[in-house]
């Protein structure tokens, strides 16, 4: 014997063997073909490099004529007035709040994705929230517009600010509006601050793979130096978590915070306790949505099938569900406390205002159809029904259905924000007041071209900025792992 | 003209013999020296002997300061230097102002960790004599770097250079200054 046996015991007892789990138990790798971390390096990088492809080129042509109509349609109204909008009384916040509302919304899913998946350690997030990341960003940049356009004198916007001015006034922070301010922009700030951290060591990726010196000069400066040294490595992972820990806090509040602007009201419709998580869960909603229509075709036309992977849109797809089921759930509780509340304003703001639509509901309960019955109800289409598609393997699997759902999703959630603003307001409690929101061309086509200004960064993201966290998902390959075979380990555990 | 070489250089294929080696240097009781990889490699913290991260330091204080600025600002402002009366409610409340002082503890401390990470790393660095090598390009990519540098009391030409071969190091070379 030329070991000693610590325990002899052991010797008379067979060894122990762990078998591997079943195939069928194993989870999919999130990068597939067990592709190692120089091809992935050189796989995401290549999308920023080289001249761009005919469809980029065309997608923001496109994005620039809208973004310029975006901003010829705030040049009209900075002209004239927001009598070209289609406000009137008593529906004196239209358009502008449910964009605005809607916009947030969609960037919560990238803040998710980076803060709130991070510390649940979901390793799958690695390959989406770089590019969720930025629509987060630019969503919130096409949400700000709104708010500033709408106060009428848009040169006053500074007043929202506590900056000193010639009247020595303040701002009045009583108001949830002014909370809105200041979440809102704080939103923005720390979002872009995250994401710019996320990019220190991708842009020194780019910054060592450049050709040319102006390349080299420029991601370099943006590098700042970044080496990738272990030592700071170290302090970058701690302020990756403790800002990932401060994006989840502050993700819940955003978004309860815009509520509040209704919430704190007195408005039927807007008076709502279950608004702050009711919003959170429709913006996760519709930000899951955004991200499958940006991410379903991207991975194809850049072929990133191997990154994003089926799997990684599968899982998205179940968020879908859970925060879709969560919205439904809320529809549902608002309606109950409108009936069981007791409040006549309430029940028939739900009912006679909503939910009565000319072919059923009025006709059994003898009333008018509600004006608004058709945005209710496409609300509750898109909202409630479309995700429970999700429950089944077959729908998830299928990128086209995926798309389309996604598509409808954003529509439902667009429709969620405008019956919340726009019904709530057009009949009031004197039916003397009651009236009826129509939006004008400018209305519309000033939302059709934030979809511009948002495309146009978002296409400019794709060429200047690696769109997926290169570091973070060699980080979650086998091949990183010193614990894995694969990673060098002579023996190993078989985590992965 | 310093004739003495910045640093030696030592490239390792994988995350695995990169963890053995930078275990073996630190418990050779070397100083001025560093892993570079192109990911943080799990575990490397511990092999080298690096304690945590003062960066929630930054953080923290960063957030106390975005709170109290938050709740000050908005009792001076409203309370103080124009009081107007709307509601009838009070002139100023912790709850109407927790909002704004609650994105600004957010903002703050976000702010501190981002800052207090870049001046622990004291960064932005415009010059550092590792990025000017061709070879130390891989380290963004798909190779992992022990750097040992010329002025830790421990470093010898010869020995420390064995050393690093014998940790299985394949490509070895100085870094000028």
């Amino acid at each position: 014997m030329t070991e000693a046996s610590p325990m002899p015991a052991m010797s008379r007892t067979p060894p122990l063997v762990v078998r591997a789990p079943p195939a069928e138990l194993e989870r999919e790798p999130l990068v597939a073909n067990g592709r190692g971390i120089g091809w992935l390096s050189d796989t995401i990088a290549g999308v920023a490099e080289g001249s761009p492809p005919a469809w980029w080129k065309w997608c923001f042509a496109i994005s620039v004529t809208m973004m310029t109509v975006c901003f010829l349609c705030v040049l009209y109204l900075m002209s004239t007035g927001v009598g070209i909008w289609g406000l009137g009384h008593p529906v004196m916040w239209g358009f502008a709040i449910v964009n605005f509302v809607w916009w947030i919304g969609i960037g919560h899913a990238g803040t998710l994705i980076s803060a709130i998946l991070f510390l649940l350690r979901q390793k799958w997030r690695t390959s989406i929230n770089r590019a969720a990341e930025a629509m987060t960003i630019f969503a919130v940049m096409c949400a700000g517009i709104f708010p500033l356009i709408h106060v009428g004198r848009m040169w006053y916007g500074y007043w929202l600010f506590p900056i000193p001015n010639s009247y020595r006034l303040w701002p009045q922070f009583r108001s949830p509006l002014m909370w809105d301010v200041f979440a809102v922009s704080t939103y923005f700030t720390v979002s872009a601050l995250f994401w710019y951290m996320g990019l220190i060591p991708d842009l020194a990726v780019m910054r060592d793979r450049a050709k040319t010196k102006m390349r080299k000069f420029g991601y370099g400066l943006f590098a700042m130096g970044w080496t990738g040294s272990n030592r700071h490595w170290s302090n970058y992972e701690k302020a990756y978590l403790i800002l990932a820990g401060l994006s989840t806090v502050l993700v819940l509040s955003v978004h309860s915070i815009v509520s509040l602007d209704f919430s704190v009201s007195q408005l039927p419709g807007w008076h709502t306790t279950i608004f702050p998580p009711y919003f959170v869960a429709g913006a996760v909603f519709s930000g899951f949505g955004m991200v499958l229509t940006l991410l379903v075709p991207l991975r194809r036309l850049l072929k990133l099938e191997e990154i994003i992977t089926a799997r990684h849109i599968e899982l998205m797809c179940k968020v879908l569900l859970l925060t879709g089921s969560i919205v439904g759930y809320a529809y549902a509780m608002e309606f109950f406390i409108a009936w069981y509340g007791g409040n006549p304003a309430e029940k028939h703001l739900f009912l006679n205002g909503r939910a009565a639509d000319p072919f059923v509901i009025s006709k059994l309960l003898h009333t008018n159809p509600a004006p608004y019955w058709w945005a209710y109800w496409t609300m509750i289409g898109c909202n409630v029904i479309v995700p429970q598609f999700f429950w089944f393997k077959k729908v998830r699997a299928s990128m086209i259905t995926v798309f389309v759902l996604s598509i409808l999703v954003n529509i439902g959630m667009w429709f969620e924000r405008f019956v919340i603003v726009v019904t709530s307001l057009h009949q009031d409690f004197l039916p003397s007041n009651w009236g009826y929101y129509r939006p004008t061309w400018v209305d519309i086509l000033q939302f059709l071209g934030t979809f511009g200004l948002f495309f146009t960064f978002f296409l400019l993201f794709l060429r200047f900025v690696p769109l997926i966290a290169i570091a973070e998902v060699k980080g979650v390959t086998p091949q990183a792992d010193p614990h894995h075979p694969l990673g060098g380990a002579k023996t190993g555990g078989r985590h992965s | 003209m310093n004739a003495r070489p910045y640093a030696i250089l030592a490239e390792f294929e994988n995350p695995a013999a990169i963890l053995r080696a930078a275990d073996k240097v630190r418990g050779e009781g070397f100083r001025n020296w560093d892993v570079f990889t192109p990911f943080p490699v799990h575990g490397m913290d511990r092999a080298m002997g690096i304690r945590n991260s003062k960066v929630g330091w930054f953080s923290f204080i960063g957030g106390v300061t975005g709170y109290a600025t938050g709740m000050l600002m908005i009792w001076f402002m409203n309370a103080v230097d124009y009081p107007i009366l709307i509601g009838g409610k009070p002139m100023f409340s912790p709850f109407a102002a927790f909002p704004p002082s609650y994105e600004l503890t957010i903002l703050f401390g976000s702010f501190g960790a981002l800052l207090g990470m870049l001046f622990l790393n004291r960064l932005p660095r415009l010059h550092h004599p590792l990025l000017k090598n061709r070879r130390f390009k891989l380290a963004s990519h798909d190779r992992f770097f022990l750097v040992i540098q010329t002025n830790d009391p421990q470093y010898s030409e010869t020995a420390t250079r064995q050393m690093l071969e014998s940790l299985g190091s394949r490509h070895i070379e100085f870094v000028e200054e």
